[in-house]
């Protein structure tokens, strides 16, 4: 626990941009502490200027040499970048092992650029929790451009969608899950797709794949195609043109007004439904008599899991439908 | 909206970190697994830090301990940087601990100097979980 008199220096030094009570004030909200509430309201008028990046992408695509490369371009143009690295917490122990570190290594002394580790902890919805108050940290602390990584595992990624202005996912040939991440319904968070490992003979085809799947979404009148971008994050090709796709999605939602695009938002709210109705509304049908009753039913042969299921969902569908023809 | 109230999550941070040129990290590596096993939060940052590297990595990663792993000898050197430079940012709350093949007698003098612990390689990795566990100076 700190005292007041800590959270008062931790929160003008956040300002001034002082990276020790960034890394304290970063730590405050990811432990949950009380602390945490005084620093992000205090903070809360001086954030807002930041362009935050989401990257997500399967292992092995590339992610962190990316990021690297376009931390250096960012420099390059002047700008200070806040790194948000997200890697999974051990469902048996509760530790984890963050190693994003070992490919940015050269970065860590430039002081226009701060990296910060996060692991999941608890819940995969929790963690957006931490990671928005490390952004709103970074952001008040300065840092014009806030990249968050992810590890593309679908509900982390989608939950931290929320919290950036463009997303990039970065797939790779050869992986045998680029389509599997399409699957995983993360295509539709994404505003720029990057096929990174460009150099490989087999890139051609992952990007005629994506340009076959783009083809069958509708993104509307005027609406933001995502742009496919090649790059090779080894030698930092592609990179200074991903910027510029970057910029340009900025400057096409601050254009159009909005946060996020349509499709971005359906995605998002439908994990979000998602969780709540394993969360809320599955156990109220767990708990319930008639769950035990249709369970004695199938034990004995009378009723099928399917029919069960329906007969317990029956009640739900029948107000949710007179919802709907309501409204 | 971000939910401060969320219940408190506080673990372990460890940064292991292998300074020096040689490149020979396997034993880092077991040891940042099996902090991992036991619970906490490890921040692996490959070979070749240099002091001034591993030191603001500790203070953007806001550990509470450095795990030096060292083999190349030059530990008499390597390891009194850190310890200034922990000083000079005011991060004397961060534990420093060293393994590696260490002669005695320097070991003595690293603990006067300031770093908690030094485990010789083949030291359980339980002892040096619960060493840890015992010495961490943040709640």
């Amino acid at each position: 626990m700190s005292s007041l008199k800590d959270i008062q220096r931790i929160i003008e030094g956040v300002l001034r941009g002082e990276r020790r009570s960034v890394a304290r004030a970063i730590s405050l909200i990811e432990d949950g502490l009380p602390e945490a509430e005084a620093i992000l309201s205090a903070i809360e008028p001086h954030t807002g200027r930041a362009h935050v990046v989401g990257i997500t992408g399967a292992t092995g695509s590339g992610k962190s040499t990316l990021i690297h490369k376009l931390v250096m371009a960012y420099r390059r143009r002047g700008r200070k970048v806040g790194v948000v690295a997200i890697d999974p917490t051990s469902p048996f122990t509760g530790g984890a092992f963050l190693g994003d570190r070992v490919r940015m290594q050269d970065l860590t002394l430039d002081g226009g650029v701060f990296i910060r580790s996060m692991a999941t902890r608890e819940s995969l919805g929790g963690i957006s929790d931490a990671a928005e108050g490390a952004v709103k940290v970074l952001d008040a602390a300065g840092f014009d451009v806030i990249l968050v990584e992810t590890v593309g595992a679908g509900q982390l990624d989608v939950g931290i969608a929320s919290l950036v202005h463009t997303v990039l996912l970065v797939l790779a040939p050869g992986l045998g899950d680029e389509i599997q991440a399409i699957k995983a319904g993360i295509m539709e968070i994404a505003d720029i797709f990057v096929v990174n490992k460009a150099d490989l003979p087999n890139a051609d085809q992952t990007v005629a794949d994506l340009i076959s799947v783009l083809k069958m979404e509708d993104y509307g009148q005027g609406g933001w195609r995502p742009p496919i971008v090649r790059t090779v994050a080894l030698t930092g090709e592609g990179v200074d043109e991903l910027i510029e796709q970057i910029e340009r999605h900025r400057t096409y939602m601050q254009e159009e007004g909005l946060r996020f695009t349509e499709k971005k938002v359906k995605a998002m709210l439908v994990e979000a439904l998602r969780r709540a109705v394993i969360s809320d509304i599955l156990p109220l049908i767990t708990r319930s008599a008639k769950f035990e009753g249709a369970v004695r039913m199938i034990m004995s042969g009378r009723l099928t899991v399917g029919a069960g299921a329906d007969l317990l969902l029956a009640p739900l569908k029948r107000m949710l439908r007179g919802w709907h023809e309501e409204a | 909206m971000v939910e401060a109230g969320r219940a408190p999550s506080r673990r372990i941070r460890v940064l292991v970190a292998k300074p020096g040129l040689n490149s020979h990290d396997r034993g880092a590596k077991v040891i940042a697994r099996a902090l991992r096993d036991a619970g906490m939060e490890v921040i692996y940052t490959g070979l070749r830090q240099t002091p001034e590297q591993i030191v603001e990595t500790a203070l953007q990663e806001d550990v509470d301990v450095i795990g030096l792993s060292i083999l190349s000898g030059a530990h008499m050197t390597l390891v009194p940087r850190v310890l200034e430079l922990l000083r000079e940012k005011g991060m004397e709350d961060v534990l420093v601990l060293v393994g590696g093949i260490i002669p005695e007698e320097d070991a003595r003098k690293l603990k006067e100097m300031g770093v908690a612990e030094v485990f010789e390689p083949g030291t359980p990795t339980d002892d040096v979980v619960k060493f840890i566990r015992e010495h961490v100076r943040r709640g």
